[in-house]
């Protein structure tokens, strides 16, 4: 007797909606333009932004990065929670992010405090220039996605999503992804790149 | 689910412990600087990916756009390294 066997692919997702894989897509390769941007205005005077790198918290940055990506895998337990309908635990996972947004927040308010007291500005040399704009913005997608991630909560507290009902959650988590994958790459851009 | 055998866990585990190597470790004066900057970028598209492939679960997105997106940290670290060593040295 001939057994037919069938083959269990998993069949291949994107989660959430298309629209915001597009927005994604387009916001990767404008930072990746603004990327490239900062490396010519280095290469034009590397001696400038090397001082001027060094007037950065290395310590504050790292400490940034593993608070972003703390936040990332918060969100993450609780798409994984939702998809298996622990609905329960997806609020807790939730509020992680909030919290961990809303310090990553604070800490960069230190550093510009920090920086504005010892009277660096936007304007004191291109470096400073790139640097505010860099992290300047990328702050506005973390305040827009802390805001995002607090609607979750709010209404996951409330019972709103399931297993079967996971679209916003998913469209909200990989933007977060996003904001945390940008950091990865601007922390060691403007603190971490050593001149020859 | 227990949380400590997600392997978004895991992931997160290894995320944290490179980010401390290249943080306070690569960035010290331990090594020449392209070692350390080829270092840091090649380790920062690694982290990447797997922010792309685990947290924002790509590994299992249609074959072409995981293509797409798997390229962006490669690329963005290759333009990076191509205008670190094509800058002459500081004064």
């Amino acid at each position: 007797m001939r057994v037919a066997t069938v083959d269990r692919v998993k069949p291949r997702r994107l989660p959430g909606v298309d629209g915001v894989w597009v927005a994604i897509g387009a916001d990767s390769v404008i930072f990746a333009i603004l990327f490239g941007s900062f490396m010519q205005a280095r290469q034009q005077d590397p001696t400038v932004f090397e001082a001027s790198r060094h007037t950065l918290n290395m310590n504050l940055g790292g400490i940034d990065t593993l608070i972003l990506l703390t936040s990332s895998w918060s969100v993450a337990l609780a798409i994984q929670a939702l998809k298996r309908g622990l609905v329960d635990r997806v609020p807790r996972y939730l509020l992680g992010g909030v919290l961990t947004g809303l310090m990553f927040m604070v800490s960069k308010s230190i550093e510009y405090f920090q920086k504005f007291a010892a009277g660096i500005r936007p304007a004191t040399n291109d470096f400073y220039m790139w640097y505010f704009t860099l992290t300047g913005i990328h702050l506005l997608h973390v305040v827009f996605g802390t805001s995002l991630l607090t609607y979750l909560w709010i209404n996951s507290r409330r019972g709103a999503y399931s297993s079967s009902n996971r679209v916003v959650p998913e469209c909200v988590a990989s933007y977060w992804h996003l904001v945390d994958l940008l950091w990865v790459v601007i922390f060691p851009l403007l603190y971490l790149q050593k001149a020859i | 689910m227990s949380v400590l055998r997600e392997r978004v866990t895991r992931v997160w585990l290894g995320l944290m412990v490179l980010t401390c190597v290249t943080t306070w470790g690569l960035s010290k004066d331990l090594f020449s600087p392209a070692v350390a900057v080829v270092g840091i970028f090649v380790i920062a598209a690694v982290k990447v990916r797997y922010v792309m492939l685990d947290f924002m679960e790509l590994r299992d997105a249609p074959k072409r756009v995981r293509v797409a997106f798997e390229a962006w940290p490669f690329g963005v670290a290759a333009m990076i390294l191509g205008f670190w060593f094509a800058t002459g040295p500081i004064l």
